[in-house]
């Protein structure tokens, strides 16, 4: 075989997978349509129960609720109290609403749960495949899938629902995320594939660099769990309201008591955006170093207010501000929550607003 | 707490801890502030974040007759003003304000052209705005992240940060130094709790909880009926490290732009550079800058090589881009070999040697009207687009002598087109690479000005005093050459030849930040000290065991974290189930109703928020684990 005909048997091969990875990603679509409407149906047939345990916890009768506050200490059971260990419990903070969190989005009810399992199954299945279509893309490059805004796009997803999934399978009460997540990860998909398409290609020699995967691959991790973060403090926004709603004597309209009722307390949804927050800051200061680094070894200096360098500064910066903001009195709740919608802004920005409308060092990603 | 005075706030520290780090979630209703009181010291100083403190101003009190009062009065308004300031500043919501404006003030930088980046672009833009041009310019803001602004809010922000670290360290340092707060009055009121009775002898439980709190790495400490324990300081530790090493990044990025330098050089393959001041294109450098900080060094580019994706859509696109050096460290030092391509600068001493922009030098011979040869060298070109057509100019200053042998002076304006498209296509390179390489050439004779003292572009010829040749049309001279070819100049004014030997150049910048290891040092630290920070729980526990009424013992054990956590209720579930092994429960008397105090209420409603999770202890041999229902559903988190 000539060497003319070995290069081209390559690049036959290479094409071949790209088109395998785009037959990947609009099949990884299909399913998670799928899951959108199975998603659907567990909401749907979770509204046929009641469920109303903040309402409950919320409007029962003020001196119960006085009472409420502080926890009884041991329960012993009749003659086996020799043999039962003592019972730890637990109490909220003084201050803190003490209310329960919702069953999820099928509200107990026994065929939404049916329909909801099948949704995270399908969710599992074009998880794999969306997987397969970075991987077959990755492939047809021969590089990481992460040279262009198609490519970060197809990731991004994947990695968010593999956050998604990844919670699930630690036994973390997420599953309400599922509609929401798939519900943005189509749109997300869609828009790769319609606007940002751009066919396999190299990359220029500013990108061949082990800090490529290393920064980029950092990057697109902490933006899908940042997001998932998003996700639950827009959801604690609207939870707070209703149950502050509901503490003032307040009447929510039907719709929101079903699908508030179902979601987790506002504190725990607070509680929960917090900690995904927190626990992927560390590694986006990380992501902001290793460009740094890799910025010094490409363009002679590792700090110079790009664009893009300048709006990860700042995300990272809005950020600090919201673990601060926690830490601040008068700060926490709301005003914190708004100040991390403000930061998720933030990336957002840098990930599609810096690309498409400034010119920086960092545009050659293309549109 | 908004308008509590100086007096009020020492004792609210002392008595109230809780209000203030913990829960400052407005604690209303007076059960909420009855319980912070209860809780007494046992939750303060659980961080060492400042508390915000508003003390009101005009401090002078009453001002007393004559100068002597007036003075005193004086002196205690600056005093009281200048402390006043000074929380103001180190305070928690300033520092929160501060972090906001920063990040603000970073923006227009990223959306405004600025000088540091692009000069030309700011140039262009103040003239297509003209009203706005000039208002940006006196707003600093084509200077963003140098503006006397911009500067203002980082440093105000690291004077609090400096002002948060100092007295944050000494406070840690004497908690390292004191004990774990004694347990308070009433340990049900704290987030989680637990109790037992036990026949075991009150002495020998609190021995048996210090031994294991010691060996679950609390520090214990037993004082009266209790034993106090306290464990996670390392988590003050990260935070005091990264805030620190904040101020150790800043202080490094402020070094290395003031001692900084950043010089271009342009070399063509064959030729050589010397790390001095004279042989730099263009110079940059910090304001403390010397040139005895230039690093001696000197190498030779033998040789550069690009190449390019041949075809698909990206056709053209750059794929690898190495240039071949011979260096040598110091005045004499050995000879090496290196490559230098884009990622990968040659390092000397710290000073760094990057590939930043290469292009094309045709190697031209001129021959005057004798045929003597007057000029012969390669000519580097600038490249104009992604397909490197090129531009340039080719100025032979002395030696050329014209056909009647009269002293002149030689100019031509070069274009460039490694891959020459063809007759019928434009004048625009297809390719970046040799494909078929064509010179376009106009010739000029007369005085390139290059004598009048004024700086000239090489690259540019001063066609003031010149003449362009003219051909048999009476049209100016002007022809495409292939390597090889030559372009004879009119009545024997001579010619000028376009080589087979085509050389490329390399363009490198040679750049010295000093105070990158410091900066990187303190990055690491702040990663490291963030995550210890962010994932290390600072908590208390306490166990108290005393001889109840009856003569049993009665065993309480209570934890406390700085946020509410399930870690805190699950691992006090975790030892109270070690520690009830030591002292099993006794039996219970018929009236032993939960024993709290006189506002019982219901348990914390277990069946409607765990769900039946798999319990960490239900390992253990005893039939029911200890259920450890988590505030607020947290466990399922
Ligand atoms: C350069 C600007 C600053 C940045 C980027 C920054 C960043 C951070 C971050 C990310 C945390 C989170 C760690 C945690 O939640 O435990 C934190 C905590 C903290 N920061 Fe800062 N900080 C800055 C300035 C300051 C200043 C000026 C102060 C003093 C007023 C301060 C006081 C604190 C305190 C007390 C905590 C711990 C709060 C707690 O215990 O939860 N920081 N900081």
């Amino acid at each position: 075989m000539t060497l003319a005909a070995a290069t081209e048997l390559a690049a036959a091969t290479n094409e071949n997978l790209a088109n395998l990875s785009n037959t990947l990603i609009y099949s990884a679509m299909a399913v998670y349509t799928l899951a959108f409407f199975a998603y659907i149906a567990e909401w749907l047939f979770g509204s046929r129960s009641k469920v109303g345990r903040t309402a409950a916890a919320l409007t029962a009768d003020k001196g119960a609720k006085k009472a409420a506050a502080p926890a009884v200490t041991v329960k012993n059971a009749g003659g086996t109290a020799v043999l039962e260990r003592p019972k730890v419990v637990t109490r909220a903070a003084p201050g803190s609403r003490d209310v329960p969190d919702g069953p999820g989005a099928h509200g107990g009810d026994e065929q939404g749960d049916l329909y909801g399992r099948i949704a995270v199954s399908l969710t599992v299945l074009a998880f794999l495949i969306a997987f397969g279509g970075v991987l077959t893309r990755a492939l047809s490059v021969q590089r990481a899938p992460w040279g262009n805004m198609y490519e970060f796009n197809i990731t991004f997803s994947t990695v968010a629902v593999g956050v998604y999934l990844a919670l699930l399978a630690m036994k973390k009460n997420v599953r309400w995320m599922g509609l929401f997540l798939v519900t943005t990860v189509l749109l997300d998909l869609g828009l790769a594939v319609t606007v940002l398409y751009t066919a396999s290609d190299q990359l220029v020699p500013a990108l061949h660099s082990y800090w490529l995967y290393i920064h980029v691959s950092t990057a697109i991790f902490c933006g899908a769990v940042f997001y998932v973060g998003a996700v639950g403090t827009i959801l604690y926004l609207f939870k707070d309201s209703y149950e502050n709603k509901l503490t003032t004597g307040g009447k929510p309209g039907r719709f929101a008591t079903s699908v508030m009722e179902r979601l987790p307390a506002s504190a725990s949804l607070d509680k929960f955006s917090y900690r995904v927050n927190a626990a992927v800051f560390p590694l986006w200061t990380f992501t902001i170093i290793a460009g740094a680094i890799w910025a010094g070894d490409a363009w002679g200096r590792y700090w110079g207010w790009d664009p893009k360098e300048t709006w990860s500064f700042i995300t990272w910066v809005a950020y600090a501000c919201y673990l601060h903001a926690r830490a601040t009195a008068g700060w926490k709740g709301r005003k914190a929550a708004y100040i991390a919608l403000i930061a998720f802004a933030c990336w957002l920005f840098n990930y599609y607003g810096v690309n498409i409308f400034v010119t920086g060092k960092h545009s050659y990603a293309g549109v | 707490m908004s308008t509590t005075r100086d007096t009020d706030v020492r004792t609210g520290e002392a008595a109230g801890g809780t209000t203030g780090q913990e829960n400052d979630t407005a604690a209303t209703d007076t059960a909420a502030a009855r319980d912070a009181g209860e809780l007494g010291a046992a939750g303060a100083q659980l961080s060492t974040a400042p508390r915000d403190t508003v003390v009101p101003g005009s401090f002078g009190g009453v001002r007393a007759p004559g100068a002597a009062g007036w003075l005193a009065w004086t002196g205690r308004e600056i005093v009281g003003w200048a402390r006043w300031f000074w929380r103001q500043l180190t305070s928690m919501r300033v520092a929160l304000i501060l972090l906001f404006l920063l990040s603000l003030g970073a923006i227009p930088g990223s959306l405004i052209p600025q000088t540091g980046q692009d000069e030309t672009k700011v140039a262009d833009f103040m003239g297509r705005h003209e009203t706005l041009g000039p208002i940006y310019e006196k707003l600093g803001l084509f200077n963003v992240y140098s503006s006397a602004w911009f500067s203002a809010i980082y440093i105000l922000l690291f004077i609090s940060l400096i002002g948060c670290i100092v007295p944050r360290t000494w406070q840690f340092v004497g908690q390292l130094r004191g004990r774990p707060p004694g347990a308070p009055r009433r340990l049900n009121r704290l987030p989680a709790y637990t109790t037992w009775r036990t026949e075991a002898a009150p002495e020998a439980v609190r021995e048996e909880a210090l031994k294991l709190l010691k060996r679950r790495r609390f520090r214990a400490d037993a004082a009266g009926d209790a034993v106090a324990a306290e464990k996670g300081y390392l988590r003050e530790v990260g935070n005091l490290a990264f805030h620190i090493a904040l101020i150790v990044m800043l202080i490094a990025f402020a070094w290395g732009q003031l001692f900084k330098y950043e010089g271009n050089k342009l070399i063509v393959e064959g030729d050589g550079f010397a790390n001095t001041l004279t042989q730099y294109d263009d110079f940059k450098s910090g304001s403390l800058f010397s040139t005895d900080d230039l690093e001696p060094f000197s190498f030779v580019l033998d040789n550069f090589r690009g190449t390019y994706e041949p075809s698909g859509p990206n056709k053209g696109t750059p794929r690898t881009y190495e240039s071949h050096v011979t260096y040598s460290e110091g005045s004499d030092g050995k000879e090496k070999q290196r490559t230098i391509k884009v990622n990968e600068p040659l390092d000397i001493a710290g000073t760094k040697v990057y590939l930043v922009s290469h292009g094309y030098a045709p190697v031209v011979t001129v021959r005057d009207g004798k045929g003597d040869v007057v000029y012969s060298q390669a000519v580097p070109l600038l490249p104009l687009d992604s397909n490197v057509t090129s531009t340039g100019a080719i100025k032979v200053m002395d030696g050329y002598r014209d056909a009647q042998g009269k002293k002149d002076q030689l100019g031509f304006r070069a274009f460039f087109l490694p891959a020459y498209g063809g007759a019928n296509t434009a004048v625009v390179s297809q390719f970046p690479a040799l494909l078929n390489p064509v010179l376009n050439l106009e010739a000029f004779h007369g005085d390139l000005g290059v004598d009048s003292g004024l700086p000239q572009s090489v690259y540019q010829l001063d066609k003031k005093n010149m003449k362009g040749f003219k051909d048999s049309k009476g049209k100016q001279l002007r022809e495409n050459l292939k390597p090889g070819e030559t372009m004879k100049l009119p009545n024997g004014a001579g010619s000028i030849t376009f080589e087979k030997d085509i050389k490329e150049w390399a363009g490198f910048q040679v750049t010295e930040q000093p105070g990158s290891g410091w900066a990187l040092a303190g990055a690491l630290t702040a990663i490291f000290g963030l995550a210890a920070s962010l994932f290390i729980q600072r908590r208390r526990v306490w166990v108290r065991a005393t001889a109840g009424p009856d003569g049993v013992t009665v065993v309480e054990m209570a934890g406390l974290g700085r946020s509410e956590s399930a870690k805190v209720p699950e691992e006090l579930g975790d030892m109270a189930g070690i520690l009830y092994d030591l002292a099993p429960g006794a039996p219970d008397t018929p009236d032993d109703t939960p024993e709290t105090d006189a506002d019982t209420g219901t348990s914390a409603d277990t069946d409607a928020k765990s769900e039946p999770d798999p319990e960490p202890e239900a390992k253990t041999s005893t039939p029911e684990p200890p259920a450890v229902p988590a505030a607020e559903g947290a466990e399922t988190k």
